[in-house]
């Protein structure tokens, strides 16, 4: 038989059994459209969150106390060493690297802070002016911390938006003083609605100068330290001199752990392509489901088509022809049900696109591709059954069917 | 030619052994027009398709054209089939979604022969049953005598050897079933062989040579016309 008339054949008799051929689309369609959707919605994230990063600047370095490894525990735990603190003279004597352009200490903590009557428990930064830079962030009134010598320990402090519209319902809120903790504070700017943050709703935080905050916190040591390079290529350099210097005055210990934005960028980067990836296979189920779907219908067909099978025997067809032909039918199905499923799976894209347009969606190659083979080779699969079915009838059987 | 030596076809049916046929001897020479008659389950509808290569019998052999048929697998069944036999059914069976033109070219589209002579072709036998102008009709617009007749244009296409037509008026009414056996036997007068599976005695009778069946054995076999 030619592949013609095969395609023929098989078309003629899915374009009359329409109701049928139509359901069996529907399921396709539906499993097809699924993996688009919801590995767009995937990789949507990831690309969301890698921009995020990017948008923090790719040449950020960061500094944490202690030794943190993934592949093990380090010795000096076993027998109770604690790291060193990473204190404000360290953070300062980074600057003195040839090509770290900023840094940017940082002190975290939780503490009351009220004005007047009304008493929030929001996250306090310490930290410098460069914090403005190195963080992209932006003011929405009056200004960020003062720059100048890092150990000055200044009473002022910036709020972020909603911090401010809780405890300044009414009224200004700059210029005006805030208690935070047992200290006053002068607010002396708002931070703006820039939701540019990982991990901090940059709107409910207090900022206030480092060597404020470690008094505040009575503690001696930095919980980060950020370091913007002048330039990209000098990370890997930076990153060796960052981690010698501090060792040489941890008195030789390599107690920090230092990373680059770039290898957290990688984390999130995995973890969001596993999230992606175990969508896919949510996704594939339904399309295997479509292919069960398939072959119940084929198998109806079939036994509707007996006579035309005893028929087509009768006129000299091999077992392989009849095969073929049902099989045909299977996969044509599946390839047509394949396509309309990429089209409403792009559309229900566009449609989510437009309503959260902060999504970079955009379905994966590779899943589209996958969700188109595994919907074709269902079709072939599960249209193998039936079709082996129909060529294995016998001819006087199936010929007398429809007396 | 057609030979069958002690065919016999059994069928196990629960603990009973259904002899549909049994020891059968029968030839028949190229052109002849044979009658088949007998009740029903006289197994002469078994014999048809021995003959035409749908069934197989269990014992015996069976020899079509001097070649021993029996022992080839399915598939060169299937290629025999199509070149030597052509068959006519009692409900006809057109594909109902294919039309007259279409349903005549079908054992042409197994076979893989090119468009342009399958066309060439189902045009010539199409206009010699004067159908041509119900061609591109689907069979549920056709008249049950004109189905019958594409059945036959369809059965014809390959320019088999061997007609095998069961209960082939059994359908129709008088005017329409007396048109179909013309046709039947226009074919034969140009030296086909045509075997008829009947149960009435008008058409039997119109047949050169008469076999009766009862029980899956023949029990008479006459000839009355001219030899084929």
């Amino acid at each position: 038989m030619r592949f013609g008339d095969l395609l023929h054949l098989a078309s003629e008799s899915l374009v009359r059994a329409r109701m049928r051929s139509i359901m069996m689309l529907v399921a396709m369609s539906i499993g097809v459209a699924a993996v688009v959707v919801l590995t767009s919605l995937g990789e949507g994230a990831r690309r969301y969150v890698t921009g995020e990063f990017q948008a923090l600047g790719a040449d950020l370095l960061i500094v944490l106390p202690g030794r943190s490894e993934t592949t093990g525990v380090q010795p000096g735990m076993f027998a109770g060493e604690t790291p060193r603190d990473l204190t404000l003279d360290d953070a300062q004597s980074l600057l003195r690297i040839p090509g770290v352009e900023r840094i940017a200490p940082l002190v975290i903590g939780s503490v009351p802070v009220s004005a007047g009557e009304l008493s929030r428990e929001v996250p306090v930064i310490g930290t410098t002016s460069e914090f403005l830079v190195v963080r992209n962030l932006s003011m929405a009134q009056g200004s960020f911390l003062p720059a100048g010598e890092i150990d000055r320990d200044m009473a002022v402090c910036v709020l972020g938006a909603k911090v401010r519209s809780e405890l300044f319902p009414r009224g200004p809120a700059v210029g005006a003083t805030v208690r935070i903790g047992d200290r006053r504070f002068r607010v002396i700017g708002i931070l703006g609605d820039s939701g540019r943050s990982i991990g901090f709703d940059l709107q409910e935080i207090v900022v206030i100068p480092v060597s404020s905050a470690l008094q505040l916190f009575n503690s001696g040591s930095l919980f980060r330290i950020m370091i913007t390079a002048r330039e990209r290529d000098a990370m890997p350099r930076i990153q060796r001199a960052v981690r010698a210097q501090l060792a040489r005055r941890h008195q030789g210990e390599e107690d920090v752990t230092v990373v680059t934005q770039d290898a957290v960028l990688a984390t999130f980067n995995r973890i969001f392509t596993a999230l992606t990836l175990t969508l896919a296979g949510i996704a594939s189920i339904s399309l295997a489901v479509a292919g069960i779907l398939i072959m119940n219908v084929m198998l109806v067909a079939v036994s509707q088509r007996t006579s035309e099978v005893g028929l087509m025997k009768a006129l000299g067809a091999r077992g392989s022809q009849i095969t073929a032909l049902f099989l045909a039918e299977a996969v044509l199905l599946s390839i047509v049900g394949a396509g309309f499923g990429l089209v409403v799976g792009y559309a229900a894209d566009w449609v989510i696109g437009r309503a959260y347009p902060a999504l970079p969606l955009g379905p994966p190659i590779w899943a589209v591709v996958l969700a188109v083979l595994i919907a074709v080779a269902s079709g072939v699969v599960f249209g193998l059954l039936p079709a082996r079915r129909a060529a294995r009838l016998d001819p006087v059987v199936a010929l007398a069917g429809r007396r | 030619m057609i030979e069958l030596r002690n065919s016999s076809r059994h069928f196990q049916v629960g603990e009973q052994l259904v002899k549909a046929l049994d020891s059968v001897n029968l030839t028949i020479q190229d052109g002849e027009y044979v009658s088949i008659m007998g009740p029903s389950g006289s197994g002469k509808s078994t014999l048809l398709n021995v003959i035409g290569l749908l069934d197989r019998p269990t014992g015996g052999e069976y020899l079509l054209d001097g070649r021993e048929v029996t022992s080839l697998d399915d598939d060169e069944l299937a290629h025999v089939r199509a070149r030597k036999i052509g068959f006519i059914f009692q409900s006809f069976h057109l594909v109902p979604r294919l039309t007259a033109f279409e349903n005549v070219e079908l054992p042409m589209v197994l076979a893989a022969m090119p468009p342009a002579e399958r066309r060439k072709r189902a045009e010539a036998v199409l206009a010699s049953l004067n159908l041509m102008d119900r061609a591109h009709h689907r069979p549920d617009q056709l008249s049950g005598g004109q189905r019958q007749r594409v059945a036959i244009a369809r059965a014809m296409v390959m320019e088999p050897t061997v007609l095998l037509a069961d209960e082939p008026t059994g359908n129709l009414d008088h005017v329409s079933g007396a048109e179909v056996l013309v046709a039947l036997e226009t074919l034969n007068a140009r030296g086909i062989t045509l075997l008829v599976v009947t149960h009435d005695d008008e058409v039997a009778a119109r047949a050169h040579r008469h076999v009766r069946m009862r029980d899956g054995c023949i029990v008479t076999d006459e000839t009355t016309g001219p030899p084929g």
